[in-house]
């Protein structure tokens, strides 16, 4: 390696003379139009682990450790789906399920909410494509610290342990809410009040613990380690998307940190950071002068930043699924960035438009309303710059670019359902209601989840070395999408009735029993989709041993993470030699060129006389 | 089947849906027409994006599906169309703020003859305070409470003596008369809300929040508790009977005021030597006791 680096530094003073002498001239050599500067830093070591445990278990290899996010945050998530069937079915069948109380009800909204928003989606989207596909796009060998990231995933473990062990505690886990809004979190009326609100707190400060080190590891990484040519403009839109939202994360998740140790504080030491006084059952509690609304603003300075941190890379992993499976370039990528890098900006200037009719001043309205739609402008440029890259494309309408186009129409609907509620006074009527539970749902639940399942079927022939079945695959996608559709789309219309969330049962007002039938539909199409999921999992299982194997670089995509020497990569990535990077990921169907893909690593001497992108 | 029909089919339902839906708005009985028409308008704006996206979308997935030779465009940027587009949409979103700020100023602006009504939340119930003749509220605090004033009034407050004291979660308004809601809360959070006004806001316990509407609309509407507050949330309801002028002026002559109430119990304390426990607070306390 050290013989290179003299080599090129070696005719680095030539090629300068060369271009500044005249640039035009057709006297150049391959040597000088392939000239990329020498790497700056000299190659990593990394440690192999040689037994089972450290080369499976504790392991510092940050694939290993991305499939192991994945998988746990996977299996955290079928404990929330299974939560959420439980919900649907007191909801659209009152009563049918005998054992279930108000209490249980509320433990499940909140355990279901807080496992999804941060133990599942965060923790598949940061973790595993994070941890996977990170190094392998920059052209590193591992994460900066791989020992650091191998502590996240396990504090990561501990914290799932932690939170789903309040299901065996006394009193059963919080039934706050997943916002876990103080004075009720931790007062005798809400269920979980004692062990279940302890416990979510200390699983919240493990995870955001864990996080900061993977966090860390992913932001120094794509700062530090990208290969030689990778400068931050070749960088494909899923580093972008991940890079952005752990920044993102890195600066919200404090908020969060702080907002629960003070409510532990709060709970078991009586501090009054939240709590006024209070009376409960005609007692006068031991609080006095301490403000419910400072948790609110601490948990959405978190909260809003956090729908973004699911977002972004959901934003950056379709742009370059669209990119690869349209044979076509990512329309307008510089736009692409900043919108990615503006909308991380201005999420932090909008938290509190979920807290309109909060009590606190009303006149922050006005601001945090013109703040909210003007984000709305970046998230619209991306989707026009999706929709330009699919015309005249040469589209493969394979599963993976179904769940694009899927993601595509459900996040659109719930970007505009966010239009009616971020406009200050149109939120006032239907917020608390179920076009709320409707639109978050479709647009950074539904969404972010056709992201992750494209993302699963286009990488998987990378993780395993074989592809998914494409007939199951149809199957999963029909059943998702139609039934999430139908499940969601309907649901707002409930909302506009009137009807509030977060209702165990509505009994018989008036103008709500036409929602009965809606709410058993509802039920009906929830339970079909959660059982489709299972498709996957017996699709994995499946073709895990038997799938059509991919070889190398089955999807003629550009990027450096399939082009490693040995399909699965191996630890280390690269092999003897790091890749040199001469341009962005997203050349296909470049005029001139023989083939429709022309890869990051191709250097200009190979494809003299094409019209390539001068990036 | 094509893809492309199957999702061309989804938004023709959506659209479909939209406009046969049986379940929309619960009628109207306040002042705050301006959120629905809102509510329209970014119908309308937003309805057209979505469906303009998805079609052009779905038209892509026809005329493009992938072709063995076919070339796709390279066509890295175009500054002018994303120029259009970003100035297109930046007047969209204008036209939608807009309505949107001056109908929330008429929100945070109350009218100077509104009513003030105390609403009181507890886990799980309301009670209502509307000011004496001399029309003003006398201050609370939380301390006070107990089950001789059962709303926490201040006893050296003027103001006070002669408000009316309602406990009971069924409240009369009088029609078209503007109404500003003072919420407070003694323990966690809750929200007063009516569907058929369309207003809401929290009660947030330490300090007293506001907002107002004028009903216009003779009849009887349900309270929802809409801010989650603990396990008896759903069940919290209570109700409002918007009344005429007339029947509204004879059902608050019926009421008792906050003096009226410190007689009755004295007298009662002198016939009995003991309190009476007859107030909500302490029906509430058993009912929690059993849960």
């Amino acid at each position: 390696m050290s013989d290179e680096y003299e080599n090129k530094t070696g005719y680095q003073a030539q090629s300068s003379e060369t271009i500044s002498s005249g640039s035009g001239g057709g006297s150049r050599t391959a040597s000088d139009i392939d000239y990329v500067r020498p790497a700056e830093v000299t190659d990593q070591d990394l440690y192999h682990g040689h037994s089972f445990i450290t080369k499976w278990v504790f392991c510092q290899d940050a694939k290993v450790i991305g499939v192991q996010y994945f998988l746990l945050a996977t299996f955290t998530g079928v404990v929330g789906l299974i939560l959420s069937w439980l919900m649907r079915l007191q909801l659209g069948f009152p009563g049918a399920a005998g054992f279930m109380t108000a209490e249980h009800y509320y433990q499940f909204v909140t355990m279901h909410g807080m496992i999804m928003v941060v133990y599942f989606l965060t923790a598949l989207f940061l973790g595993g494509f994070g941890n996977y596909l990170i190094p392998l796009m920059v052209g590193a060998r591992d994460m900066v610290f791989p020992y650091l990231n191998m502590v996240s995933f396990w504090s990561f473990f501990v914290a799932v342990g932690v939170l789903l062990a309040s299901f065996f505690v006394p009193g059963g886990p919080t039934g706050a809410g997943w916002t876990l809004y103080p004075p009720q979190t931790i007062l005798e009326g809400t269920p979980g009040s004692g062990w279940g609100i302890l416990l979510m707190c200390i699983s919240l400060i493990l995870f955001v613990a864990g996080f900061t080190m993977g966090g860390l590891n992913y932001l120094i990484t794509v700062l530090q380690a990208r290969t030689r040519g990778m400068t931050l403009m070749r960088m494909p839109l899923t580093v972008w998307g991940i890079f952005t939202a752990t920044v993102l994360a890195m600066l919200a998740f404090p908020a969060l940190l702080v907002g629960a140790l003070m409510m532990t504080l709060d709970n078991v030491l009586g501090t009054s950071f939240f709590m006024p006084t209070i009376i409960q059952a005609g007692e006068i509690l031991e609080y006095s002068g301490g403000s419910p609304i400072l948790f609110q603003h601490l948990f959405w300075f978190f909260g809003h930043p956090e729908v973004y941190i699911v977002a972004l890379p959901a934003f950056g992993i379709v742009s370059d699924l669209i990119s690869v499976h349209s044979r076509k370039n990512i329309f307008g990528y510089r736009m692409m960035v900043w919108a990615i890098v503006g909308i991380g900006g201005l999420s932090f200037f909008v938290w509190a438009h979920h807290m309109y009719v909060s009590g606190m001043n009303p006149w922050f309205g006005f601001f945090f309303a013109t703040t909210t739609l003007i984000i709305a402008i970046p998230t619209a440029m991306k989707v026009y710059n999706w929709i330009i890259t699919l015309w005249r494309g040469n589209i493969r309408l394979n599963v993976v670019m179904l769940w694009c186009l899927g993601f595509i129409v459900t996040f659109v609907n719930g970007g505009i359902t966010g239009i009616f509620l971020g406009n200050v006074s149109v939120d006032v009527p239907l917020s608390d209601t179920y076009f709320v539970v409707a639109h978050f749902h479709m647009v950074m639940g539904i969404a972010p989840l056709m992201v992750i399942m494209g993302a699963v079927y286009h990488w998987f022939p990378l993780v395993a070395g074989r592809f998914l079945n494409e007939t199951l695959g149809k199957w999963h996608f029909w059943l998702t999408f139609l039934g999430a559709y139908s499940i969601y789309f309907p649901m707002h219309y409930l909302g506009f009735i009137g009807v509030p969330r977060r209702y165990f049962e509505m009994y018989d007002s008036p103008y709500m029993t036409s929602a009965v039938g809606m709410n058993e539909f509802i039920s009906m199409a929830a339970f079909i989709v959660g059982a489709a999921q299972f498709i996957l999992i017996f699709n994995i299982i499946k073709t895990l041993k038997t799938g059509k194997p991919a070889g190398s670089n089955p999807w003629k995509a550009n990027s450096l993470e399939w082009l490693t020497p040995s399909v699965p990569p191996e630890h280390g990535n690269w092999g003897d030699k790091l890749p040199v990077v001469h341009r962005w990921p997203y050349d296909f169907n470049v005029p001139g060129a023989k083939e429709d893909f022309i890869t990051q690593t191709t250097p200009p001497s190979d494809v003299v006389g094409t019209e390539v992108e001068k990036t | 089947m094509h893809p492309g029909i199957i999702f061309f089919l989804v938004i023709l339902g959506s659209i479909l849906f939209h406009i046969f839906t049986p379940w929309y708005w619960t009628d109207i009985a306040s002042n705050w027409g301006g959120m629905d028409d809102t509510i329209t308008l970014t119908f309308w704006i937003g309805g057209g994006v979505f469906i303009a996206v998805c079609l052009f979308m779905i038209y892509c997935v026809f005329k493009f599906s992938y072709k063995e030779g076919r070339k796709a465009e390279y066509k890295p940027e175009d500054k002018k169309l994303e120029k259009i587009l970003t100035w297109a949409t930046t007047i969209g979103v204008a036209a939608l703020l807009a309505p949107g700020l001056i109908i929330w100023n008429q929100y945070v602006s109350v009218p100077k003859n509104a009513l003030e009504i105390d609403v009181m939340a507890w886990q799980w119930g309301w009670q209502y305070r509307l000011p004496g003749e001399d029309g003003k509220l006398g201050t609370t605090q939380v301390i006070n409470i107990n089950d001789d004033n059962p709303f926490g009034i201040n006893l050296d407050d003027p103001y006070g003596q002669d408000d009316v004291l309602i406990q009971s979660d069924l409240i009369n308004l009088e029609t078209n008369q503007p109404v500003k809601i003072l919420l407070r809360s003694v323990d966690v959070l809750h929200n007063w809300y009516v569907p058929q006004f369309r207003a809401k806001m929290d009660a947030v316990p330490g300090i007293v929040t506001y907002y107002w509407f004028e009903p216009n609309k003779i009849g009887e509407y349900e309270v929802l508790c809409a801010e989650y507050c603990g396990i008896g949330h759903y069940a919290m309801r209570g109700g409002v009977e918007v009344q005429s002028s007339i029947d509204y002026k004879k059902w608050l002559s019926e009421q008792e005021t906050f003096k009226e109430l410190i007689a009755k119990q004295q007298k009662i304390e002198f016939e009995n030597k003991k309190i009476v426990k007859n107030n909500n607070f302490l029906l509430n306390k058993e009912i929690y006791k059993e849960e």
